[in-house]
Order: C-alpha cells, then sequence, then structure tokens
C-alpha cells in the first residue's frame, strides 16, 4: 500500500499540472484519453511492483555484499564487484531505457542512422551507460581508498567534458549530457551509495559522509565522456 | 497505426525486461556464491523479489509507452499550437512560447515539491541559516532548470553554452561552500530526474524541437533533463552558502561583544 502511495506521490504532481492546463489553458479534449489512462494505471502498478522487489530482493543483498567486500574483499574482487555492479544495475534502469529508446527513434527518424539499426542503437547507447557507470564506480572506489580530492577530479572530469564536446557529433550533445542525470535513478543510487558509505565506514580516518556520495557524483559525470566518445565512435566526429 | 494487443505487448516487453534484469541478477549471484562463498540469506525472499521487479518493470516500460510518451509529445504540441500563439508559428519570436516555459516550470516545480530528499537538503540548509532561509527557493531552483531547457530548444542556443556556464558557476561555488554540503549538492542533480519525470520531460523536449519551425529533434531535442540536474547543484551550494552566511551573522549578532 505505502509503495503504491509513493508512486502516485511520484505522477500525481506531473498529472494536476498536465490536466490544469489542458483545462484551464488548452481547454481542448486530450487526444487518446482511454489508452492513457489505461497506459498510467499500468505506470503506477508496474513502479509499485518494481520498487517492492527492489526492497525486498536487490537492496538487501547488494547492500550486504556491498558491506562484505568493503570488509574483507581483495582489492581486484572488490573493483570487479564495483564494475559489474554499476553495469548491472544501470542495464536495468527504467528511465534509462526510455531515454535510449527515445534518443534511438529520434536518430533513425532524423536518418543519422538507417531504420534497421534503430534497435541496436538504443541497445548500444545504453551498454555504453552502463559501463560508463561501472568505470565510474571503480574510478570512486578507487578515490575513497587513495583519498583523492572529490572537486578536483570532478572539475577535471567536466574539463575533459567540454574538450570532448567539440569533437562530438552535435546530434549526440544533448543524448550525451542527459544521460548523466538518466542514471542517477531508481535502482542505483541505492546501491551505489551504499556501496560507498560501506567503504568510507570500514577504512579509517574517511568519512561515511564526505566520501561515500562522491559515487553518485562520478556516476553522473562518466554517462556524459563515454556517450559522447560513443557519439564519435559511432556517427562520426564533426 | 494499427497496433498490437496489450497482452502480445506485454509478453514481448516481459522478455525485453528478462535480458535487462538478467545483468544484475547473475553479478550478484556469482559474486555472492563464487567470491564471498556463501549462500544468500532467505533466498526465497529475494526471488520472489526479482521476480516483482520483472513484472513491475514490464508494465511500467509498456505504460511508459502508452502514456508517458504520449502525454509528454502532446503537450509539447498543443502548447505550441499557433491557436494558442496566437500568431502564425514562422513569425513566433520566443517571447510567444510563455505557456511553454509556464508548463515546463510548473513539471520541474511540482517534481521537486514531491521529492524527499530536497526536502532533507531545504531542511538541513534551514538549520544552519538559524531559520533564515525556507525550502521554496530550492523548489523555484528546479522549475527554472526545466523550463530553461524549454527556453534553450525554442531559440535554438546550443546546448554547451548552457552547460559551460552552469559548470563553471559549479565550479566556483565549490571553493566558497561549506565541505559538507557538497557532496549533498552534487547528488542533488539527480533528484529532479526520478523514473516518472525523465520519460515526460524528455517527450516534452523532443516534442517541442519538432514542432517548432527551425528546430530538429534531433539536435534541439535532448538536454532538458541535463539543465534539470545541473540547477539543484546549483541552488543547493548557493543556498548552502548563503545560509551559512547569514548564520554566522545571526550568530554574531547574539554573541556580540564575545571574541571567538
Amino acid at each position: 500500500v505505502r509503495l503504491f502511495r509513493d508512486a502516485l506521490r511520484d505522477l500525481t504532481p506531473i498529472l494536476l499540472v498536465i490536466a490544469f492546463f489542458q483545462g484551464v489553458v488548452l481547454r481542448q479534449p486530450f487526444p487518446d484519453l482511454e489508452r492513457v489512462l489505461g497506459g498510467l494505471v499500468l505506470v503506477v502498478v508496474g513502479m509499485a511492483l518494481f520498487v517492492k522487489g527492489l526492497e525486498s530482493g536487490l537492496f538487501p543483498l547488494g547492500e550486504s555484499m556491498a558491506h562484505a567486500f568493503a570488509r574483507k574483499g581483495s582489492l581486484a574482487a572488490l573493483l570487479a564487484f564495483a564494475f559489474c555492479l554499476g553495469f548491472g544495475t544501470t542495464v536495468a534502469e527504467p528511465a534509462l531505457i526510455a531515454v535510449a529508446g527515445e534518443a534511438a527513434r529520434i536518430a533513425r527518424d532524423g536518418g543519422a542512422i538507417g531504420a534497421e539499426q534503430a534497435g541496436g542503437y538504443a541497445l548500444r547507447l545504453r551498454l555504453t551507460v552502463a559501463a560508463s557507470v561501472g568505470v565510474a564506480l571503480v574510478l570512486g572506489v578507487l578515490r575513497i581508498l587513495k583519498g583523492w580530492s572529490l572537486p578536483g577530479l570532478i572539475v577535471g572530469g567536466y574539463v575533459l567534458v567540454l574538450a570532448l564536446t567539440s569533437f562530438a557529433p552535435r546530434t549526440i550533445i544533448g543524448v550525451a549530457y542527459d544521460s548523466g542525470g538518466v542514471t542517477t535513478s531508481t535502482i542505483t543510487v541505492p546501491l551505489v551509495t551504499a556501496l560507498g558509505v560501506g567503504l568510507a565506514s570500514v577504512i579509517r580516518g574517511r568519512s561515511p559522509l564526505l566520501d561515500g556520495f562522491g559515487l553518485i557524483a562520478f556516476a553522473s559525470l562518466t554517462p556524459i565522456l563515454f556517450v559522447l566518445i560513443f557519439g564519435i565512435v559511432s556517427l562520426g566526429g564533426r | 497505426m494499427s497496433e498490437p494487443s496489450l497482452l502480445r505487448t506485454l509478453r514481448d516487453a516481459a522478455a525485453a525486461t528478462a535480458l535487462d534484469v538478467l545483468p544484475i541478477a547473475l553479478v550478484l549471484m556469482v559474486f555472492q556464491l563464487l567470491v564471498l562463498g556463501q549462500r544468500p540469506p532467505n533466498l526465497r525472499r529475494i526471488l520472489a523479489g526479482f521476480v516483482c521487479v520483472l513484472v513491475g518493470l514490464t508494465l511500467f516500460l509498456v505504460g511508459l509507452e502508452r502514456a508517458l510518451f504520449p502525454l509528454g509529445q502532446a503537450m509539447a504540441r498543443q502548447l505550441a499550437a499557433p491557436r494558442l500563439l496566437g500568431v502564425a508559428p514562422e513569425a513566433a519570436t520566443w517571447q510567444d512560447y510563455g505557456w511553454v516555459y509556464a508548463f515546463a516550470g510548473a513539471i520541474g516545480f511540482s517534481t521537486a515539491i514531491a521529492e524527499p530528499s530536497l526536502i532533507a537538503v531545504a531542511l538541513k540548509a534551514q538549520e544552519i541559516s538559524g531559520g533564515a532561509l525556507r525550502a521554496l527557493g530550492l523548489r523555484v531552483a528546479v522549475a527554472l532548470g526545466v523550463a530553461l531547457g524549454t527556453l534553450r530548444i525554442v531559440t535554438g542556443t546550443p546546448l554547451p553554452y548552457f552547460i559551460l556556464g552552469g559548470y563553471l558557476v559549479v565550479v566556483v561555488q565549490t571553493m566558497y561552500a561549506p565541505r559538507a554540503i557538497i557532496p549533498l549538492a552534487y547528488d542533488s542533480g539527480g533528484v529532479s530526474t526520478s523514473t516518472v519525470t525523465v520519460p515526460v520531460v524528455a517527450a516534452l523536449g523532443v516534442g517541442l524541437a519538432s514542432v517548432i519551425p527551425g528546430r530538429s529533434p534531433l539536435l534541439d531535442g535532448f538536454g532538458m533533463i541535463a539543465l534539470a540536474c545541473l540547477f539543484p547543484i546549483i541552488a543547493v551550494m548557493g543556498y548552502a552558502t548563503l545560509a551559512e552566511w547569514l548564520g554566522r551573522r545571526h550568530a554574531d549578532k547574539g554573541s556580540k561583544g564575545e571574541s571567538r
């Protein structure tokens, strides 16, 4: 019941805004209303089940493993786990599936890629982002272990982003910047935060608050870099 | 446009979803068994959880296709329609799209209202500043980010300018903001992008770019989510810096004469 309420809480404000604009500003009937309403019911039920499943299955398992690895695993195992965790969670991220599909559709309609390539394009885009989140976690874990400064790395990362932006095909830039925000939603954040906080609380001299959270900041930076590179490789440079 | 039946759509989506969830399931299992060498505790609960994730993700994705994408695109189409603009689309300048900005801002604002982590940040800032600052400013910032994204699509200004400017501000702010707030601030970039908001905002952007003359969805459709992520970071840090400054001034006044 609580989960349905949470899913509704995410959705209601948006629906209210849309309803307001439909009713007051536009004053015209919404096209295909029945189908949209049916779809909304699916969205709410789906979100509730999804989050319920995450909370009862994935999160406890992921968290206990993150703690176990942080405590005793060898460095290689820890890094491998961090990469796989980032990769696996990102591939299943609903918001990323949505945006990658939309990006592929637009690229096809705009003629940047062939019609038969659209499905593969979306998948490759998602795998690229997933790999980038994996790399972000490896970097983030190394940072926590070595105590590198977070702002320095972030600023360096964005300088790289800006440099790559000038080479990348213009059609990929928007998608690349967006994918940075997309990866940090439902699944990835709780698991990744658990890993970071677990690590920081085990290693002496690290504060969970300062060091633990930096992982997410990396996870929203590297997708931009990787997708820009993906664009240069698959669509050609400017 | 003929459409496959709901059942068939669901079946196809379920198959695709199974593939999506497989990697993380494998990762957790393999590492648990091989590297840690333990059987996972309460296996049955975990399996039930995975089934829930599968079914939930499937339903969500089908609903997304049927509801959230069409919603965003239909709103974009209707808000940029000549009837509402009052002028021919070709003659419209950026000032004529007022309702588009209002709608985008309202979407951003309404998402921010419901977001628990934003509320937590706001409470913390309120505490530091001794009650001088309230949570409203933060929400307005998220709303501004989304609205600015639509403005960019309407005017066609290249996205990198916005991002470059934004991150320069972030870098400068990072040097002055209280240290404890920095990780929180970077994290809050993700809060404005809940799983429900992202598809609606993405569809809105693509829809706008395809309706407004002279814009191509390929070049201008994306980027709104990026801006919606950037602004909360700026807002939270600016907010915390201001809160700290106000709090210090407050404290100075309270302890006048005492040297500290």
